[in-house]
C-alpha cells in the first residue's frame, strides 16, 4: 500500500571470484617458499618421544642427522638401523662420517657441529648407547635428542 | 570476412585448481624439526685414567632396567616422581637463605642421603683471589670472582653444592629409548625448576626468561646473573659408563 514500496528487487550483483585462484597461488607460493624440505629420505620409521626441556638449534646448517628405527622397507627387518645421510651403517662407520661431516663446514665452525639423533621411541637403549660411545670417539660431543614438546608435568 | 566470436573461457574452476596444488603441499612435505633435548657428552676417557672416587651420598643414582622401571637411591621409584626426587637433592641443607618460600630440606635418618651444601662466604674469597692472582693463576682467580659476583648479585652469601655431588644415570642396554628421555627430560626439569624458582626470587624474572634475553641482546649483566645462578644450581648429570653385558644383572 505503501507508496515508498519498491517494486523493484534490488539485484546485488555477485561478487567476483576472478581473483580467488590469485589469492590461493601466492599461499600456495608462500609455503613453497617458506618450508625447508627435508634434504634426505626418511629410511627408518622414527615416532620421537616427547619432552618438556626442549632445546631449539637456530643454526640450522650446523646440524647432522643420524635416524635410528626400524627400516621403512620391511624387507630390511623390524629391528632399529642406524640412517646416515641416504644409506644404512654401521656403528662402526660413524667416525667416519663425522669426519667426513666435519669437512663439510666451514674451518671456523667445526666445533660447532651438532649432531641431531632422531630415535624411534622404541628402540632400545644398547644401539643409542653404542652410536653416542661412537660419537664420543669421535668428538662429536654436542647431542641433541631429538623429542615433540610438550608441557612439563607437575 | 565474418568474425568468429571466441567464447570466454571460464576460470571458475582455477581455484580449485589452486586449492588442490596447495593441499598436495601441505600434506606431503614435512618440516625438518631441530628442537629435542639437548646434551653435552663427556669426552672420550683415556683408558690410563684412573677412576675418581666419589662419597656415595654426594651422588643421587638413577637406574633404568630392562623392564623400563626406574631404580632411584636403590628404591622403585615411578617416573613422575623423579623431579621432585632429583630437586630434594639438588637442593639439600641450607638453600632456605635463598628462598624464603622453601624450608630447608632436612637430612634423611643417615645423614648421607644428600650432600651437604657448603658455605661461600664473601670474607673467605676476597683473599683467595688475592693469592691466585699473587700466584699467576688468572683462570682460578676469575672462577673465584665469579662466586663473589654472585654473592653482589644475591645479597649475601649463599651455600654451593660440594663438587663431588652429581647426578648420575645409568641405563640398562634393554631400557628403552622413550624412558630414557624422559628421565634426561625430568632431571633437567628439575634443575630448571629451581633455577627458575631462584632466578624470580632474587631477580623478578625467570632463568628461561633471562637465557632467553641474553641470546637476543648479549647483554654482560644479563650473563651475570645467569652464571651466578648456574653456581648455585649447576647441571650435573653424568652418565654412567655403559656396563658390559657380562656384568649385566638380567
Amino acid at each position: 500500500m505503501s507508496k515508498f514500496k519498491k517494486n523493484k528487487k534490488r539485484e546485488s550483483g555477485a561478487i567476483s571470484t576472478a581473483s580467488l585462484p590469485d589469492i590461493v597461488f601466492m599461499l600456495l607460493f608462500f609455503f613453497m617458499v617458506a618450508t625447508v624440505l627435508r634434504t634426505e629420505e626418511e629410511m627408518v620409521k622414527v615416532v620421537r618421544p616427547e619432552a618438556s626441556e626442549i632445546y631449539k638449534i637456530e643454526k640450522k646448517h650446523l646440524i647432522r642427522y643420524i635416524n635410528i628405527g626400524p627400516p621403512q622397507d620391511k624387507r630390511y627387518g623390524t629391528e632399529p638401523v642406524i640412517q646416515l645421510n641416504d644409506q644404512f651403517a654401521d656403528v662402526a662407520q660413524i667416525r667416519d662420517w663425522v669426519e667426513n661431516e666435519r669437512l663439510t663446514l666451514a674451518e671456523a665452525e667445526q666445533t660447532k657441529m651438532w649432531v641431531s639423533m632422531k630415535v624411534d621411541q622404541d628402540t632400545k637403549m644398547g644401539v643409542v648407547t653404542d652410536v653416542k660411545q661412537e660419537l664420543r670417539k669421535a668428538s662429536a660431543l654436542k647431542v641433541l635428542y631429538s623429542a615433540a614438546s610438550r608441557e612439563r608435568t607437575n | 570476412m565474418a568474425r568468429r566470436e571466441i567464447p570466454e573461457i571460464n576460470a571458475g574452476s582455477m581455484a580449485d585448481i589452486a586449492f588442490l596444488l596447495l593441499i598436495f603441499w601441505l600434506v606431503t612435505t614435512t618440516i625438518d624439526s631441530d628442537e629435542g633435548v639437548k646434551r653435552q657428552l663427556p669426552p672420550p676417557v683415556p683408558p690410563d685414567m684412573e677412576q675418581q672416587e666419589v662419597k656415595d651420598g654426594d651422588v643421587y643414582n638413577v637406574r633404568t632396567n630392562f623392564r623400563d622401571e626406574l631404580l632411584v637411591e636403590k628404591e622403585v621409584m615411578s617416573i613422575s616422581q623423579l623431579k621432585d626426587g632429583a630437586k630434594d637433592f639438588l637442593v639439600a641443607t641450607g638453600t632456605g637463605l635463598l628462598h624464603p618460600e622453601r624450608p630447608n630440606v632436612t637430612l634423611g635418618d643417615d645423614n648421607m642421603k644428600y650432600p651437604e651444601r657448603q658455605w661461600v662466604r664473601k670474607s673467605e674469597l676476597i683473599p683467595l683471589e688475592q693469592s691466585y692472582l699473587a700466584a699467576g693463576q688468572p683462570k682460578a682467580a676469575e672462577r673465584i670472582r665469579e662466586k663473589l659476583t654472585a654473592i653482589e648479585l644475591f645479597g649475601g652469601d649463599y651455600k654451593e653444592l660440594p663438587g663431588s655431588a652429581l647426578i648420575s644415570l645409568q641405563t640398562d642396554r634393554s631400557t628403552s629409548y622413550d624412558l630414557y628421555l624422559q628421565v634426561q627430560n625430568e632431571l633437567e626439569a628439575a634443575v630448571n625448576e629451581l633455577r627458575d624458582e631462584l632466578s624470580l626470587s632474587k631477580f623478578n624474572e625467570s632463568y628461561a626468561a633471562l637465557e632467553e634475553r641474553y641470546s637476543r641482546t648479549k647483554e654482560a649483566s644479563l650473563l651475570e646473573k645467569i652464571k651466578s645462578i648456574r653456581l648455585v644450581y649447576p647441571q650435573r648429570i653424568s652418565e654412567a659408563e655403559p656396563r658390559d653385558a657380562s656384568q649385566g644383572y638380567y
